[in-house]
């Protein structure tokens, strides 16, 4: 695992890779501070970076894009595969790496609190806190770029289904005001989502009967609880689409609570990614 | 070494590798003879854990592959067939990582980079960028990859494909080297090479084993496998006794024709056995069972 990490420390450091993505995070975090601490003499700097995270929609696809993407480009997944270390620990080695590469710009943006302390009175708490919850919303998409990008091997396909990814997740609390908050409605969507899950668990697998029993599963318990308890099923979608939001809870810190179930929301989204991505490498030798 | 059990390897529903065994000793250099698409590459990959079997084991040095790759990976040195280098790094970076992630550390990791960088000759390359060497370069540093952390077994997949003529003695060369102290399997689809530096080969067609002996004897049975042709100035009835008293003949054919003979062939003939020009010759085909 420590070689990983190091191999892929040294690749995003020799490269520019890691220099745009700073330069990037540094420039939207000081264009915020300008705006908000200089400008308008507010003196939250957890406004910025409730402000800044909107860029993270960009800025995070580009750093995770060629993670695993170039392995299997280049053909070095095969060494990686031949080598005596675990998918696992390939994995968590390049997540870290990635994780140390976002924490670089940041340990500079975490003076800026300290430096407007020495002007007037920063309530530093919720600076910091924020910056910590910022990390960790950071790191939840990176674990959801890097399992993109373990799906192809195009770089820029990778970038360019994380973006909207990240986007659709951004804009889910704005798109839950405007979906049907009806039971029937509800249902309807959860149906689409199963044969949709259906259809991508048939392409994966290459197994019908699996995908269609799941799916089937699926729509039956959705009008089993449809015709039982119609109630429940009411406002259904648009709640789970604000609770999906990785941006929306980060929110809560921006207005200065330190909200202990967003932090383990977070490591839950982590972790299910990076199993998604150690599941979609193992699936390589499996096809 | 390595022992694989009844191996089988399906792409959807196409077979790849069907229902192979074989066993591989210590300390020789193998060679898997095969066509295109006869299921070798596959074989090398399942071998060193890069892919999985649909049916069958693999054990490496007493290790199930799959069950316990860590170890099994340990005894193995991979070359695929395209040479997994990463283009933005320096060998020297390139075999540091590999040699790390083969769990080596600190002096005993240089002097095993300076060690393989010796024996694959790309010492004076070490500090240029991998994208800017030569085929044979970089099939040169994938070889020196796989003899990091000094591994039992050797595999290399086509190692010479793609490479000029002095390149491939060179190479051939350095694997006749490696098969002193280490176990080296390599694969290829050209004969006279498996025959010029493996000492035991192993023919994959279809995806089955179809011989696995040493070159000499395989080339015996090439051989002796071919079809003869010949005439013979007998009755039909003569010939069929005369070779069903013969062993190993598996399928004959008779045609009887009459043959003008030239004029040289058919003077001798009627020196030698005193017949006349124009008697009945029966060419005959003779076949050993093919493999």
């Amino acid at each position: 695992m420590i070689a990983v990490l190091k191999h892929e420390l040294s690749g995003y450091f020799h490269s520019l890779t890691a220099y745009i993505f700073s330069a990037f995070l540094l420039a939207f975090v000081g264009i915020g501070a300008l705006i908000y601490n200089i400008q308008s003499a507010v003196a939250n700097f957890e406004y910025v970076l409730g402000y800044v995270c909107l860029g993270l929609v960009v800025i995070i696809p580009i750093l995770t894009m060629r993670i695993i993407a170039e392995e299997r480009k280049q053909k070095t997944d095969q060494l990686l595969y031949s080598l005596p270390i675990r998918t696992f620990q390939i994995v968590m080695g390049k997540y870290i790496a990635l994780l140390a590469v976002f924490l670089v710009p940041l340990c500079i943006v975490a003076l800026y609190p300290l430096i407007f302390a020495q002007f007037g009175e920063v309530y530093l708490p919720t600076s910091y806190g924020s910056l910590f919850a910022f990390f960790m919303m950071g790191a939840a998409m990176i674990a959801v770029g890097m399992f993109i990008s373990s799906l192809t091997e195009n770089q820029g396909f990778a970038a360019g289904i994380a973006i909207p990814v990240i986007l659709l997740n951004y804009y889910s609390v704005t798109l839950a005001e405007y979906v049907s908050a009806t039971a029937s409605g509800s249902a309807a969507a959860i149906v689409v989502i199963a044969v949709l899950l259906g259809c991508i668990i048939r392409h994966l697998t290459k197994n019908e009967n699996l995908a269609y029993g799941i799916s089937f599963v699926v729509i039956l318990a959705v009008l089993a609880v449809y015709l039982a308890e119609r109630s429940k099923l009411e406002g259904l979608l648009p709640n789970i689409m604000r609770k999906l939001s990785l941006f929306e809870r980060f929110y809560t810190f921006v207005n200065g609570v330190f909200d202990l179930t967003a932090i383990v929301y977070y490591i839950t989204v982590i972790i299910f990614f990076l199993f998604l991505c150690v599941q979609s490498l193992e699936k390589r030798r499996y096809n | 070494m390595i022992t694989v059990e009844h191996l089988t390897k399906y792409y959807g529903d196409f077979m790849a590798v069907n229902d192979l065994s074989f066993e591989i000793g210590e300390g020789h250099v193998y060679g898997f003879l095969g066509p295109n698409g006869a299921g070798k590459s596959t074989t090398m990959n399942i071998m060193t854990g890069c892919l999985s079997a649909t049916e069958g084991h693999v054990r490496v040095n007493g290790y199930d592959i799959f069950e316990e790759a860590k170890q099994a990976k340990r005894a193995i040195g991979y070359l695929p067939e395209q040479p997994p280098l990463y283009m933005n790094e320096t060998p020297a970076e390139y075999l540091r990582f590999v040699g790390e992630a083969k769990g080596l550390k600190g002096c005993e990791l240089k002097r095993q980079i300076e060690e393989v960088a010796g024996q694959t000759k790309i010492e004076h390359v070490m500090d240029r960028l991998i994208s800017t060497l030569s085929k044979g370069y970089r099939q040169r540093v994938g070889i020196a990859q796989a003899l990091l952390g000094n591994p039992k077994v050797i595999i290399l997949d086509e190692p010479t494909v793609g490479l000029d003529p002095i390149q491939i003695i060179k190479i051939r060369d350095l694997i006749r080297q490696l098969g002193e102290n280490h176990t080296v399997i390599l694969s290829s689809h050209i004969l006279s090479e498996v025959q010029a530096i493996c000492e035991k080969v192993l023919i994959i067609s279809g995806g089955k084993l179809v011989a696995f002996d040493e070159p000499q004897n395989l080339e015996k049975l090439l051989l002796a496998s071919n079809g003869i042709s010949f005439m013979a100035e007998a009755s039909e009835e003569e010939v069929k006794e005369i070779l069903n008293g013969i062993g190993r003949v598996t399928e004959w054919e008779i045609k009887c024709r009459k043959i003008r003979l030239p004029w040289r062939l058919s003077r001798w003939n009627r020196r030698m056995k005193g017949t006349s020009a124009g008697s009945s010759f029966l060419p005959l085909l003779i076949r050993r069972k093919r493999f």
